[in-house]
């Protein structure tokens, strides 16, 4: 799949986001005031600019107020109407906190859950594709809530919470890359399938159908940055959890040390998040004999 | 809504005979030229005469080879449009309504002015079926021709797509899936129609004839009148041409 900057920041910037608000939501840290206003702001920059971010890609944006009507049945509506229900809750208890010294307990816990299903939500929108074998496993939705909890204890200075996760969340990394090396073979996917031309023998392509990249091939037949992919995949691991865990558990905390942590984190993000569009595979691409 | 509907009264579709169709792509021609100029946003080219021309198109002609061991490799023309599935999945992740299936005939299209042109659907589908317009932002795809099928000002003739109406081979058919006696249910049931990645689960209404096996010309088990003409020459020349070619080889 072709991986468009504008949902590689939607999806990293906003679980980031909802993620600090989960653990905001929970009162870790207990914050009023100053305080809560910075991280507030940081936690609505983060989502509110990740949900902005996804806006870009569209075709017609105007109408992105319709994107809320079919929750019935669309992930994506989903995410929405999930993503603007947290933010107006949250916005709620974060005043309190910061104008009038009132912890809105309730409207906190709400937030956190609600933070949580949104992400769940957006990681349903690539989960329920069968057409993208490698998005289409149990543990998508897995993975992007563990990276939204490490990321949000992470930025919420939870250390010894954000070391554990940030472990936790490197090993499942590790196993999606492999499970998902496996999965379009596992699902059985073929030209032979896709034209129906098993039984006449060996299929390939002959002759395209245009002469030039389509729409179609520009979006999933993504196969020209998959070259580095075993490369960015070991930076990936060693700057998502390994070298934050380090600073923070091996070297005397500081501000500073704190952002590096952080800073090491977002590379490891982008490049995973950049890795799981860029290494998906799309069963169209089958039609043309690429994947 | 973008709910399913459980069963509709017809499934219009086609039925594509891969062992007729010639690959002359004029049923992209044809469907180009009608949907451009008709329902919805026209289909827009773009650099359209320049190095790298892209456009929008709802019915793409690809061309494969099959070839198993032993025998002759044989070429497939495969027109490609929307299958107008019964579990479309395109329809069900769209956010905004625009994309439906017709619960009177079974028809899938998209409703322009809803579309937010976010590509959710494009992806889901297995097939290819949607195309992104560049310059309305909006998804295009087959209608079926749905301003053609019941369109009373036009000759009855012209009443189907405008790719069946066109195919100068008659390897497209266009009918009722849901009537057992319609010609397209009994195209596929007399020549085995098949669906393309069933194991999508998408219960596609289009069906595709395979191609028909070809004549068997080893004559194996049976008497062929021409083979004895047919034999293979001789593959070591005689002659000075055997003796130089010997004489070489020995060198």
């Amino acid at each position: 799949m072709h991986p468009a900057p504008s949902v590689i920041i939607f999806t990293s910037l906003s679980g980031l986001g909802f993620g600090l608000m989960f653990f905001l939501g929970l009162g870790m840290p207990e914050v009023t005031g100053w305080t809560a206003f910075w991280f507030f702001f940081i936690a609505y920059a983060l989502s509110v600019g990740g949900l902005i971010a996804s806006t870009l890609h569209l075709g017609n944006p105007q109408r992105a107020i319709k994107a809320f009507s079919q929750w019935r049945t669309s992930w994506l509506s989903r995410e929405g109407v999930s993503a603007v229900a947290t933010l107006l809750v949250m916005a709620a208890y974060a005043i309190g906190l910061i104008f009038f010294d009132t912890n809105l307990q309730i409207a906190g816990w709400v937030g956190a859950v609600l933070s949580l299903l949104t992400v769940f939500t957006t990681s349903k929108i690539y989960n329920q594709l069968k057409t993208v074998p490698r998005w289409n496993m149990p543990l998508t939705p897995v993975l992007f809530l563990t990276y939204s909890l490490a990321g949000g204890a992470l930025l919420a200075g939870q250390i010894t919470m954000a070391a554990i996760l940030l472990l936790v969340l490197t090993a499942l990394q590790l196993a999606a890359w492999q499970m998902g090396d496996k999965a379009f073979a596992n699902a059985g996917h073929t030209i032979e399938t896709a034209t129906g031309l098993g039984k006449l023998g060996k299929v390939r392509q002959l002759e395209s159908p245009h002469s030039s990249p389509n729409y179609l091939m520009k979006e999933m037949v993504h196969i020209v940055g998959r070259k580095h992919a075993l490369k960015l995949r070991a930076i990936s691991t060693m700057t998502l959890g390994l070298f934050p865990v380090a600073v923070l558990l091996f070297l005397p905390f500081s501000h500073a040390l704190a952002l590096i942590a952080v800073a090491s984190h977002l590379i490891g993000l982008f490049t995973a998040r950049w890795l799981f569009f860029a290494e998906a595979e799309h069963v169209v691409g089958l039609y043309y004999d690429k994947r | 809504m973008t709910a399913l509907p459980q069963t509709t009264e017809k499934k219009l579709g086609l039925v594509i005979d891969l062992d007729t169709c010639v690959g002359c792509h004029a049923c992209v021609i044809n469907c180009k030229e009608w949907n451009t100029s008709n329902y919805g946003a026209p289909l827009s080219d773009i650099d359209a005469y320049g190095a790298e021309p892209v456009g929008t198109f709802l019915n793409r002609v690809h061309t494969y080879e099959a070839k198993s061991e032993g025998c002759n490799a044989q070429t497939v023309h495969f027109p490609k449009s929307c299958l107008h599935c019964e579990d479309a999945p395109c329809v069900t992740v769209c956010p905004t309504g625009a994309s439906y299936k017709r619960a009177e005939d079974g028809i899938v299209l998209v409703n322009e002015d809803s579309c937010i042109g976010c590509g959710l659907c494009a992806w889901a589908c297995p097939y290819g079926a949607r195309e992104l317009d560049k310059l309305e932002g909006v998804m295009k795809k087959c209608t079926l021709c749905v301003d053609r099928i019941y369109n009373e000002n036009i000759p009855e003739v012209d009443r189907v797509p405008a790719c069946v109406r066109t195919c100068p081979a008659g390897a497209r058919h266009f009918g009722d899936f849901a009537d057992p006696d319609s010609n397209v249910s009994i195209l596929t049931a007399e020549r085995g129609g098949m669906e393309l990645m069933p194991e999508q689960g998408t219960k596609p209404v289009n069906r595709y004839l395979p191609p028909r096996p070809k004549t068997d010309i080893t004559g194996e088990g049976k008497i062929d009148l021409l083979a004895p003409y047919l034999e293979p020459m001789q593959e070591q020349a005689g002659g000075f041409l055997g003796w130089l070619d010997k004489a070489l080889e020995k060198i």
